[in-house]
């Protein structure tokens, strides 16, 4: 027990250190990009705000330090961000941190919804075939698969939004919220049902990827010489699914389904936007055309550290929960 | 007489069997159907004069017709015609860059098997850095960086998707590096670059193809998804991503049509590239593509 304590302690920490020397190279990369754009931030600020004289300008500029070197301002701004201070969003007026806080309930929300919700298709589609292999389940199953690889997401988004929200009116057009009312006065139930097209959008894009996955371990398992021998023994294809198949699947599936959070993210840009749904995702793009250097530089240090988060649970969940693992650890 | 019978019978199976196809065969003539598919649409987007998509406010807003296929625009501009030669843009923008992508990925792949440990651990420490951020979010930012356009786009989608295939490489040299013929071939004096050349380079051609056909569809689909975000190509370009983004402002007035057929016909495409790779894939490498 101590020794698998230890192992814990030891694969986290590991995993820490990773994290951190990326998240820092995140931070070096980023800032080096968003520098060497063409893109004048304070041109774009001051179209935002109307016309100044010469001298405004300059007061700006020396305010945001824009005439200093890339390098002093890096480190200026990485002294800020670990005293937590993320900058001023120019587009939304408001601490880059407090948007993000508010967003990341939003897009969390969504994402918990079609993480779930693929997780549960893409595994139970994944049995099917891989317990039916090559009946016309599994070659139906797997045709619908590899098409939805190659739609694109908010196609698909744009899709479910004519029939359900235009055509049938069951769901609401956009936002998280219905219009007009105040941000305590909504209930669950108004939330859930903004998010349900997107989170469905969502779901539906990721699913293919755990189902193929899923298939081919169960085909896997199938082929090995203890479901022989438990053949031989008269199990029937239930028990054989009960007693092997599941528990030899689920924990290789739950692993990919958390270090798939990069592919959910990326995913949620594009849904956010179709549904105009109030998250992360929106703000990043919506920050990237109107040059919100702060609230970009933020939003993608926060996405890779969602990344790396779901990540090292993967990995976690890889060297502990793993009985074979486990063992061989100790 | 009986005899000769069967023996006729037995000359008809044997001339059967030579109708019939072998799966190689099969393979051969599907990518070459479906290859002339794509080259077909390819070619119908370059060829379609600016004219055909001109605007025409007369015939705007129609539903789908015999005269117009897939309907008109708010300008009265004809879907059908603008898709087409947009779906040229994006195959373009998607081969380019994910030939990049791959030169990249195998570079990479090799110099992180045949160098040093220390190397190794540093290209495996730059693949994760590359996963680690959402692809959708890095595109952003290299557009952004790039001051968008296409070339912030060739330059976001080829940066993104070289590591898997740089992954796959490298273990392929490691296993490659511990053969035997490899060994041999050191002990007799023969140059690093030599064994590379002569003994490596044949082996990771066709993972090198694979791979780079396994990435068109993926780099379109990126293609696609940045320009309706409204990064990458100016809006006047008819992209597929920048049809789609233009018809959301006229969903809701009940025009399905401007948002429904572009879409179809890129996953047609995407669909049909699909097909395309994982033909060509079975016969380039027929071992790995029993799988």
């Amino acid at each position: 027990m101590n020794k698998t304590a230890n192992r814990i302690v030891i694969i986290f920490l590991k995993n820490c250190i990773r994290m951190l020397s990326l998240l820092f190279a995140v931070s070096i990369i980023s800032f080096a990009l968003v520098s060497a754009s063409p893109i004048d931030p304070v041109q774009q600020y001051i179209m935002g705000i109307g016309p100044v004289s010469e001298e405004q300008r300059a007061g700006i500029e020396a305010y945001w330090g824009v005439d200093k070197p890339p390098t002093v301002r890096y480190f200026s701004w990485l002294c800020a961000l670990l005293h937590g201070d993320f900058g001023t969003s120019l587009l939304y007026r408001r601490p880059v941190i407090e948007i993000i806080a508010e967003r990341f309930q939003n897009s969390f929300a969504m994402m918990l919804c079609a993480w779930i919700f693929s997780g549960i298709i893409g595994f139970s589609l994944g049995c099917v075939m891989g317990m039916n292999r090559d009946k016309w389940q599994d070659n139906v199953i797997r045709k619908l698969c590899c098409l939805l690889s190659s739609v694109p997401t908010f196609w698909l988004g744009l899709v479910l939004l004519l029939i359900f929200a235009v055509k049938l009116g069951w769901f609401p057009v956009g936002f998280s919220t219905p219009i007009g009312m105040r941000n305590n006065e909504v209930s669950i139930w108004q939330r859930l049902h903004h998010l349900a097209l997107p989170a469905l959008t969502l779901s539906l894009m990721s699913f293919s990827n755990i189902a193929l996955h899923t298939r081919q371990k169960m085909i896997d398992v199938m082929n090995s010489s203890y479901i022989l021998f438990a053949r031989a023994r008269g199990e029937d294809r239930w028990t054989l699914f009960a007693r092997h198949g599941l528990r030899n699947t689920i924990l290789p599936a739950l692993t990919l389904q958390f270090a798939s959070f990069a592919e959910l993210f990326g995913g949620s840009v594009l849904a956010e936007n179709v549904f105009s749904y109030p998250g992360l995702g929106s703000a990043v793009s919506a920050a990237g055309l109107n040059s919100d250097v702060p609230l970009l530089l933020g939003i993608t240090l926060f996405s890779t550290l969602f990344v790396c988060v779901g990540n090292m649970i993967a990995n976690l969940l890889y060297g502990i929960i793993d009985p074979k693992i486990r063992e061989v650890g100790q | 007489m009986r005899q000769l019978k069967s023996y006729d019978g037995l000359e008809q199976k044997q001339w059967l069997q030579q109708i019939r196809f072998n799966t190689r065969t099969r393979s051969l003539v599907l990518t070459i159907v479906l290859c002339l598919m794509v080259l077909a649409a390819y070619g119908a987007g370059i060829l379609i004069p600016q004219e055909a998509a001109a605007a025409d406010f007369l015939h705007a807003k129609q539903p789908p017709s015999w005269q117009h296929l897939f309907g008109t625009d708010n300008l009265g501009r004809d879907i059908l015609m603008r898709t087409l030669k947009g779906m040229s843009v994006s195959v373009t923008v998607g081969i380019v860059a994910s030939c990049i992508s791959a030169v990249v990925g195998i570079l990479i792949g090799i110099a992180a098997a045949a160098g040093s440990r220390f190397w190794d651990g540093v290209i495996s420490w730059v693949i994760d850095l590359m996963m680690g951020i959402p692809h959708t979010v890095l595109i952003i930012l290299i557009s952004f960086a790039m001051g968008r356009g296409l070339r912030g786009l060739l330059a976001g989608i080829a940066a993104t998707h070289w590591t898997s295939l740089a992954r796959l490489i490298r273990g392929e040299v490691l296993q490659l590096r511990s053969r035997h013929y490899i060994a041999v071939s050191r002990r007799m004096g023969k140059s690093d670059c030599w064994i590379l050349i002569h003994h490596l380079l044949p082996h990771l051609v066709p993972q090198f193809l694979a791979g780079l056909i396994l990435m068109f569809p993926h780099a379109i689909l990126h293609e696609a998804s940045v320009s309706f975000l409204g990064y990458g190509l100016p809006p006047e370009q008819p992209a597929v991503g920048i049809i789609l983004a233009e018809s959301m402002t006229y969903l809701s007035s009940g025009m399905w049509w401007m948002a429904f057929f572009p879409g179809l016909l890129l996953v047609l495409t995407v669909w049909l590239i699909d097909r395309l790779g994982e033909n060509l894939r079975r016969v380039i490498d027929p071992y790995s593509a029993q799988k």
